[in-house]
């Protein structure tokens, strides 16, 4: 498989003389594979300063009582931390960046469908980013609302909503044109015998993450308008003290919120589904079925927001309603991870870092699926709701969950997007140790809400302090593997060996062309005449 | 670990314990398949890869097997949950009142207090809203949460079944003092509870009757939740040595020094957004226009007074 390194004689996409010098050649370009390292560089430095933050709120719990951060600048670090991870790192993470740079090629085209568009979304986004940094030190400073914005509190606190809210109007304008772009390439810019179902799993992943994308966005931008509103204009539509209701805000927010769930969470299980088939040698079991459970997913998951809500003071029929169907969305995601393990099954296995990373996905996003299920029953959710219970499962799945799924996919196409090679052994410890970390980090927090641990507070009773303690020593363990893991592939980067094409043996398309890809992908495009991950002998029975 | 102090307790725990032991088993068969396929079928073992082909079967297997182990997941939890339309006809109501930052909880008889003492083995029914922001309120021995909304009464009904004293806590993040908007819930005999019920309100015990009804009164309203009456700031100035001292604020964007006497607490209690204390966060203390009465006010001035 290894045969494919002869350069065709096509140009790279990172070739300065054929593309031009300096940042501008960067900013201004319409390719995709460019546009999706431009995401990558804003989403991880922002990455950078919401982890720091991270850090810095789990030292500052380390006793109660006493009182490193003060409660206003506690509860304005928290917000930012969730505005950050969640609106400007996890949702555009793996579309953006992996998405941008994969989708096209794995289907077989040369572009997205709207080159332009696609760089207009990636300054929308970086406008709204920088309108969320200016937030911090402009009108009432940092926002204290929590990234959930919930009114009253949004309309009265004092502090920057208005800009902030308008930033992630903007970022989530972004998201939705991105949605667009990806469903046109894909209904359109397939190659020639690309039937539906010979796609690639993670350009079915896309596909359904589009169409949520697509009808949930509008929701939340319109909700944060009417935010802006009551506080610009006095038009108060939440404000029961004016005949409004708190509660249809939640409503309005959860309608797009939890579906956004869905696209972080989707794209990541795209990603793994691409990784498996090469590690184990064999075509991905229940093709079918993965695909299939994707689309439910993403029409399930619009149906549920009313699980945020449970306490709120819903009627007893949305209540039982929304539990049920929470429960029902979880069967195609265990579906998926079914399918996934069953693909190992008489394989030829290679323990490479993606694959391991991809085992540590597997099992993180299995505990934070089923504490999913424990907040889904309603007895239990009264219990553990708006407690560290939460916390801790959020972050199972979106840290455990679509970073690591992130993290897999960048140790699986780094070779192809850079031609160059990190260290294995390293990434490996860097994966062991983050594995560590996390854990130590993200367990604690289940017990600490069982027991009554509210979340967003700067300070606690004297009972939750072991379980503080615990929870940050894995922070101090979780960091230092985000640095090694960083360390090491910024090293490649630079000084990383050059590897050939298809370093992994994979057989879906990326691996057909050289490494670091030609500026169009393809010198010719490929016609397509049988479904992908189709391996050595079988590849040709077809 | 936690107690479970209400007839809700048990029933709960056991839904939680089902759950998780289901999770463990469904893991724990994920993992160790996981870990068993990649030692098996380990390339240096297994160099060639067999030809495995996709079972309709198993793919209806593993979707309806798990449907049916979620509906009694669903099943349970929802068993355990429906009572709360069920409010016993003798029971007792109290009515909660979230504000930033504390609970007031008023009885029948209009007492009013920031603790809730309820007798052990009586059903109760709160009836919970709150004065400004939202709030959560919750008892985790008792296995209790009920956002406080307001404009909305949301009612939840349940029986202390264990005397002692159990934390209340707000979950939903309501502004600065959230993390301490704290009280407790005690629970005893019921004749004790009686003559709780029934004692008149604090009898002074200080000489200065109007002082101690003005303590009452910045306890009940939730004012030691940001101001302490022993000389540690918290979130605002705290009340010892206030009287007349000279401090500095800032009034229109303006610094300057004022003395705090009546008429200055008044305004600070009544229009509090006037003068902001130097080296304190603005927009955080709420007017109590309408919710004092001039009396209270001097009261609590005549509190502040005292705390020398």
């Amino acid at each position: 498989m290894e045969h494919n390194t002869k350069d065709t004689g096509s140009v790279s996409y990172l070739d300065k003389t054929a593309n031009g010098r300096g940042i501008l050649a960067w900013i201004l370009s319409t390719d995709h594979k460019r546009i999706g390292l431009l995401y990558a560089m804003v989403m991880f430095s922002f990455f950078a300063v919401a982890v720091s933050i991270g850090f810095t709120m789990r030292l500052a719990l380390i006793e109660p009582g006493h009182k490193i951060l003060s409660a206003r600048t506690y509860d304005a670090l928290f917000t930012i931390h969730g505005v950050i991870m969640i609106f400007i790192f996890i949702i555009p993470s793996i579309p953006a960046f992996l998405g941008n740079f994969f989708l096209p090629i794995l289907i077989g085209a040369k572009d997205v469908a709207f080159p332009r568009l696609n760089l207009l979304s990636w300054y929308i986004f970086v406008i709204g980013a920088v309108l969320a940094v200016v937030s911090l030190f402009t009108g009432g400073g940092p926002i204290d609302t929590g990234w959930t914005f919930y009114v009253p509190y949004s309309i009265q606190t004092g502090t920057n909503v208005t800009l902030a809210a308008f930033s992630v109007f903007l970022i989530g304008f972004s998201s939705m044109l991105t949605g667009i772009n990806f469903i046109t390439t894909i209904h359109r810019y397939r190659a020639p015998g690309m039937k539906w179902f010979r796609m690639p799993l993670f350009a079915w992943s896309l596909y359904a993450t589009g169409w949520v994308q697509i009808l949930a966005t509008p929701v939340i931008a319109i909700t944060l308008l009417l935010i802006i509103a009551g506080r610009m204009f006095g038009i108060y539509l939440f404000d029961p003290a004016s005949g409004g209701d708190p509660l249809l805000y939640q409503h309005l927010f959860w309608m797009y919120s939890h579906p956004a769930v869905y696209i972080m969470i989707l794209p990541a299980m795209g990603v793994v589904t691409e990784i498996i088939p090469t590690f184990s040698k064999k075509p991905i079991f229940g093709y079918t079925a993965i695909a299939m459970s994707s689309l439910a997913i993403a029409f399930f998951g619009s149906l549920v927001w009313g699980h945020h809500m449970f306490t709120s003071g819903m009627s007893q029929t949305a209540k039982w309603l929304f539990s049920l169907l929470t429960f029902i969305v979880a069967v195609p995601s265990g579906v998926k991870v079914f399918n996934w393990v069953a693909s190992l099954y008489g394989g030829s296995i290679e323990l490479e870092p993606p694959l391991l990373f991809t085992f540590a996905f597997i099992f993180l996003f299995s505990i934070g699926g089923f504490t999913g299920l424990i907040q889904g029953a309603l007895a239990v959710d009264v219990q553990v709701h708006d407690t560290y219970f939460i916390v801790g499962h959020l972050h199972y799945v979106m840290f455990g969950g679509t970073a690591f799924a992130l993290f897999a996919g960048i140790h699986y196409w780094f070779p192809k997007m850079f031609g160059k090679m990190y260290n294995k052994n390293v990434a490996r410890l860097a994966l062991l140790v983050m594995f560590i970390g996390f854990n130590t980090l993200y367990f604690p927090m289940f017990v600490l809400g069982w027991e009554g641990m509210p979340r967003r507070s700067y300070d606690y009773l004297p009972q939750f302090h072991t379980g503080q303690l615990i929870s940050i020593v894995g922070s101090w363990i979780l960091v230092p593997g985000l640095i090694i893991m960083f360390t090491n592939l910024i090293y490649a980067l630079f000084k990383g060996e050059k590897t050939p094409a298809n370093p992994w043996g994979g057989v879906t398309l990326e691996w057909k062309i050289s490494s670091p890809p030609p500026r169009e992908n393809f010198e010719e495009i490929p016609v397509i005449t049988s479904r992908p991950y189709v391996f050595g002998a079988e590849a040709e029975h077809e | 670990m936690l107690p479970d102090a209400s007839n809700i307790a048990k029933g709960v725990d056991g839904v939680l314990l089902f759950i998780v032991i289901t999770g463990i088993v469904i893991i724990g068969i994920v993992t160790f398949f996981m870990i068993f396929f990649s030692v098996t079928y380990n390339k240096r073992r297994h160099p060639e890869p067999d030809s495995v082909q996709d079972s309709t079967v198993l793919e209806i297997v593993w979707t309806v097997v798990p449907i049916g182990i979620v509906l009694v997941m669903f099943y349970l939890g929802w068993k355990n949950y429906k009572f709360i339309q069920g409010v016993p006809k003798n029971a007792m109501t109290v009515r909660v009142t979230g504000r930033q930052w504390s609970w007031l909880f008023t009885y029948a008889n209009g007492k009013n207090s920031g603790i809730l003492e309820l007798p052990v083995g009586k059903p109760v029914k709160l009836d919970i809203t709150s004065a400004d922001v939202i709030h959560g309120f919750f008892i985790p021995a008792f296995r209790i949460k009920q956002d406080a909304v307001p404009g909305v009464v949301n009612s939840i009904w349940f029986i202390p079944d264990k005397t002692g004293t159990y934390e209340i806590l707000c979950t939903v993040y309501c502004g600065i003092g959230h993390a301490h908007m704290l009280s407790k819930a005690v629970i005893v005999p019921e004749a004790d509870f009686d003559t709780w019920y029934n004692e008149k309100q604090q009898v002074p015990v200080q000489a200065n009757a109007a002082a101690a009804r003005g303590e009452g009164l910045i306890k009940q309203y939730g004012c030691t939740g940001c101001h302490t009456v022993d000389g540690s700031p918290l979130v605002g100035p705290t009340y010892k040595g206030l009287y007349n001292s000279r401090i500095t604020v800032i009034t229109n964007g303006k610094e300057r020094t004022v003395t705090a006497d009546d008429a200055y607490i008044k305004l600070c209690i009544l229009d509090p957004g006037v003068n902001l204390v130097k080296g304190f966060p603005p927009h955080v203390m709420p007017s109590f226009k309408g919710r004092l009465t001039g009396r209270d006010i001097r009261e609590i001035i005549a509190y502040v007074k005292t705390l020398k």
